[in-house]
């Protein structure tokens, strides 16, 4: 069976436009958190699509387009597609679509009646608008559709398209995930929950912590074959070593309190990635700030890992740019990558004051270089849980 | 019925070809609307502007015969 590797990464965040300002400032300390959101400030719409494509397209959607044509660049994709168009799919995952779109639908209607309702209103609320621009986009053939599972959404997508070259049905996958869903409604409604920070601050794994921030984004990555990318003489950043996911079939919204389903998700990625628990050197946690998560990510990896848990950093993106939901597990793929391949790993923003119960190397304060002295490629995994008990996790290996 | 100038129809018809994304130089009155890039999506919501400014319901069968934005203007100028 063939390798399947990643080419090329692109990113919207609220650390900025581009999947390099992603690592470079989180890698610096830098939090794009503010008001108690990670919202994406630096993204205007109109200065990377047309105005058509624009108003084609719900935010969560305009961020997986314009995450996808940097990801597309940076695979040297840019002056056309390397593979015929039928073998290469799209696969975007979203935890909730274009829900923006559907609020202010639901507000025209309500003021205005039916009517009013406007007929781009469908294709921009479907979950799988994404994945379906990006292939219009790009005039990408192959199998196309979402994936749903909340916060692991993204993950699931990659995991998914790994999947689909390993099997022959594409050469190649746009894949990624995407959310927008800093809206009146999504905010009750996650603030009807109890989900959401009171503080404003993202802090996992820190004593105070009290509960997770919404941030949007888009990560997007191009996965290959390996043997063809290579034929092709393609730059390759990783390799999307293997992927695992369970579910807990617990509770609706909390994760099982041992970590059980998580555990057993890290346990398949690292067997599919036909890789150790001693190989691991980095894990990009799920990590939300949430009081339980944050606990049972802690017990599944140590009983994923075992004492190799303690040796490892760990660290989660959220500090920095808060919860993206379905593109989550996108971004901190491509964050996992960036991280391995510049050897340095960026540190859990705002963690201070520990938790006993949460005794793991949480990577405080700074940047930490990767210190590597066998010469050994990195490896890493990334952890995606959702609501529903759904685990996504994903074991990537840096060149 | 000249409730609505032929103008006034010329003027909402542009504003809304534009808002769709079409370049105003290119919108004249022999423009064809695929040229311009406007395809059924937009359609449906100019026949949506269109009642709303103008009370003239168009069916997917009045749309479907309009070629240019002249044909679009005169559709509506006869029924407004």
């Amino acid at each position: 069976m063939n390798d399947v590797v990643v080419t090329g990464v692109g990113a919207v965040t609220p650390l900025g436009i581009g999947a390099t300002a992603l690592h470079e400032r989180w890698a610096a300390g830098i939090c794009g958190i503010a008001d108690g959101e990670g919202r994406c400030r630096e993204f205007v719409a109109t200065e990377h699509l047309s105005v058509k494509d624009a108003r084609r397209a719900d935010r969560f959607t305009q961020l997986a387009l314009v995450a996808s044509i940097e990801a597309l660049a940076d695979a040297g994709w840019g002056e056309g597609m390397p593979y015929d168009a039928g073998r290469v799919g799209s696969i975007i995952g979203t935890g909730i679509g274009g829900i923006g779109t559907i609020e202010l639908n639901d507000r025209v209607m309500f003021d205005g009646g039916p009517k009013q309702v406007s007929p781009l209103a469908v294709p921009l609320m479907m979950g799988n608008a994404a994945a379906a621009a990006v292939s219009m986009r790009h005039g990408l053939c192959g199998p196309a559709f979402g994936t749903v599972s909340a916060c692991s959404s993204g993950a699931d997508a990659i995991g998914t398209a790994i999947r689909a070259i390993r099997h022959g049905d594409a050469v190649a996958v746009v894949t990624g995930g995407a959310e927008a869903a800093l809206t009146p409604l999504s905010r009750a409604a996650f603030g009807a929950l109890d989900a959401l920070s009171h503080s404003g601050i993202s802090r996992p794994f820190d004593a105070r912590r009290d509960g997770f921030v919404m941030g949007e984004g888009a990560g997007v990555l191009v996965l290959e074959d390996g043997e063809a990318a290579r034929a092709r003489g393609a730059r390759i950043l990783a390799v999307a070593r293997g992927y695992g996911a369970t579910a807990d079939a617990h509770h609706l919204t909390a994760p099982h309190p041992e970590g059980e389903g998580a555990a057993a998700a890290i346990t398949r990625a690292l067997a599919d990635a036909g890789a150790q628990a001693s190989d691991i050197v980095y894990v990009n946690a799920h990590g939300t700030s949430t009081p339980l998560n944050d606990r049972a990510e802690t017990i599944a990896l140590k009983a994923a890992l075992g004492e190799h848990a303690r040796a490892i950093p760990i660290s989660s993106t959220k500090s920095a740019i808060g919860h993206l939901l379905g593109a989550g597990g996108a971004v901190e793929a491509i964050a996992t990558i960036l991280a391995l391949r510049a050897r340095l790993i960026p540190p859990t923003l705002g963690w201070g004051e520990r938790d006993p119960q949460l005794d793991l190397d949480y990577v405080p304060d700074r940047a930490r270089p990767l210190d590597l002295s066998d010469g050994r490629r990195p490896i890493a995994i990334s952890n995606s849980f959702g609501f529903g008990g759904h685990n996504a996790v994903l074991c990537l290996e840096a060149i | 019925m000249a409730e609505h100038t032929s103008e006034q129809i010329e003027k909402v018809i542009t504003d809304s070809l534009i808002s769709f994304g079409a370049n105003a130089e290119d919108i004249n009155r022999d423009a064809e609307l695929s040229a311009l890039d406007i395809d059924s999506l937009d359609l449906a919501e100019l026949s949506q502007i269109i009642e709303e400014h103008f009370g003239v319901e168009l069916t997917s069968g009045d749309v479907a015969e309009i070629s240019t934005v002249g044909d679009a203007i005169d559709l509506v100028a006869e029924r407004a």
